[in-house]
């Protein structure tokens, strides 16, 4: 049997493309832009712990690629993590720093301080100077009591009895800013958490859909989702189905299709080389 | 003493795909747009600073803590690029941990200086920050030491830092005098705080105030109502 050898690509980096793509976007053709989420991330502190919240909508430039996506992210039992910004970053700092988060309580036999997951991710983030777009809203409760952070791209932190994330921060920070007080219940905490995601959803364009809520507390944990729907589709008003026979046929011709040859050519498996 | 980054506008190191609802400036690198400042005085010193952090025009927290502990002895006060100088500090901080356990005894505020000095001048092509050093201890009592942009480390009886500082370096020269009193020292740094912050946007919030002596280290903060108010026009 033979087979044409494809020819193999020289190893490493090409930079045939850099000088052509420099004079394109120096003519104005536009850089391709990397998939975000537009989204409102929350997070407070009440009177038994932490509450984080959500939107739902994740976007590629203006349009919805998923309507319901996963913003809270679990990094271990008795703490989660809201994200931000590059949809895959997100995904994949929260899933690394869980992985070591897990095996740091391995090797401890302690639950994880909250503190530690911060210095983890604000290391790693710092590490890859703001080039991981991961935005995020860190909570959880500990030995010491419930903790919330804010953690920028760039690898700083703070520590905030309140935050907002995201394009939306803005509207859910209003909210917060006007309702917040130290000590909340539960039930006044998840309707001021809700409502700030819903300030995001419905007045930041990229955010919308749903509300996703988790309350950590001391032993266990509410992942809520959705806790709330902020847009509910509407009913329609008749129906669109059509009889059948509602379009008159006028006339048919069909072409049968001549079969003028088949042939099978069945092929041999390669054993592969282990001569090396 | 710092580069207030939000001043330059639309600052982002990566141009890593934006989404089209995201104004850039939500994306810009998160800068403490600051004042600071640190002043010795007679029996130790007296750190303080305002609570702003900015990214651009928005501010990401009001009640943000630019006093870092690096040692029970020995607080930085910091400027410039807030995820640089907190990794800066959680390094200083971690060389001293385990200077403090070889020595034996509390470590020299010089040497917490040079380690900071040490990291910013052989980072400083990727660094921003501007660093203000304030601690006390047995040998030189409480000392001032100043870092700015380039690495460069010199000792000041009194020394401000952060965008706001630019407004207040004739109020300083002014008004300060060698071996205050604690009460003179802390109405002195609150007073050019209080200035600084009126006059920088990029400043303001409530003033943090550090007063580390013999006995370690006080915290204080004026909340906005408490702050003097001078001329406004």
């Amino acid at each position: 049997m033979t087979a044409v050898v494809p020819d193999i690509a020289k190893p490493g980096f090409s930079f045939e493309n850099c000088r052509r793509n420099a004079f394109l976007a120096q003519k104005g053709y536009a850089v391709p832009k990397a998939t975000k989420t537009g989204t409102t991330i929350v997070g407070i502190i009440y009177k038994d712990g932490v509450i984080l919240g959500a939107d739902t909508r994740a976007t590629e430039d203006t349009i919805v690629s998923d309507k319901n996506c996963s913003k809270i992210h679990y990094l271990s039992d008795n703490i989660y993590c809201c994200g931000a910004g590059t949809a895959a970053d997100t995904e994949m700092t929260t899933q690394m720093i869980s992985s070591q988060l897990q095996l740091h309580r391995l090797n401890t036999g302690r639950v994880v301080p909250v503190i530690t997951a911060n210095r983890l991710l604000k290391h790693m983030l710092f590490r890859y100077q703001g080039y991981i777009g991961a935005a995020l809203v860190l909570g959880g409760v500990d030995s010491t009591g419930p903790h919330l952070y804010c953690i920028y791209p760039h690898g700083s932190s703070d520590k905030l009895p309140f935050t907002t994330m995201g394009s939306g921060s803005l509207a859910a920070m209003a909210v917060f800013e006007t309702r917040w007080k130290p000590d909340m219940d539960e039930e006044e905490g998840k309707k001021l958490v809700r409502d700030a995601i819903a300030a995001g959803i419905f007045n930041d364009l990229g955010s919308g859909s749903n509300v996703d809520v988790c309350v950590i507390r001391k032993n266990n944990v509410d992942y809520i989702r959705p806790f709330d729907v902020a847009n509910v589709k509407g009913q329609k008003q008749g129906s669109y189905v059509f009889d059948k026979g509602t379009t008159a046929v006028l006339s048919t011709r069909s072409i049968p299709v001549d079969i003028e040859d088949i042939s099978i050519t069945p092929i041999e498996p390669e054993s592969m080389d282990t001569s090396s | 003493m710092s580069v207030d980054i939000s001043q330059n506008g639309m600052f982002s190191r990566a141009d890593y795909g934006i989404s089209n609802f995201q104004p850039d400036w939500l994306n810009a690198e998160h800068s403490t747009g600051t004042s600071i400042m640190a002043v010795e005085f007679e029996g130790g010193v007296i750190v303080g600073a305002d609570s702003r952090t900015t990214t651009g025009a928005y501010i990401a927290n009001r009640v943000s803590d630019k006093l870092t502990r690096v040692t029970d002895y020995i607080y930085c006060c910091r400027s410039g690029s807030a995820a640089d100088t907190q990794a800066i500090a959680e390094i200083v901080n971690y060389h001293l941990a385990f200077h403090r356990v070889e020595l034996g005894e509390e470590p020299l505020v010089e040497t917490a200086a040079n380690v900071f000095r040490e990291l910013c001048y052989n980072y400083r092509d990727t660094l921003t920050a501007g660093i203000i050093i304030g601690g006390w201890d047995k040998r030189k009592g409480g000392q001032v030491y100043c870092i700015p942009i380039g690495g460069m480390l010199v000792r000041q009886p009194v020394a401000i830092g952060g965008s706001g500082s630019t407004y207040v370096y004739g109020y300083v020269d002014a008004n300060y005098k060698t071996k205050m009193t604690k009460d003179e020292a802390v109405k002195f740094v609150t007073n050019t705080l209080a200035l600084a912050m009126a006059r920088d946007g990029s400043s303001g919030g409530v003033i943090k105030l550090g007063v580390i002596t013999e006995g370690g280290v006080e915290n204080f903060t004026v909340l906005g109502d408490e702050i003097p108010k001078f001329y406004e026009g």
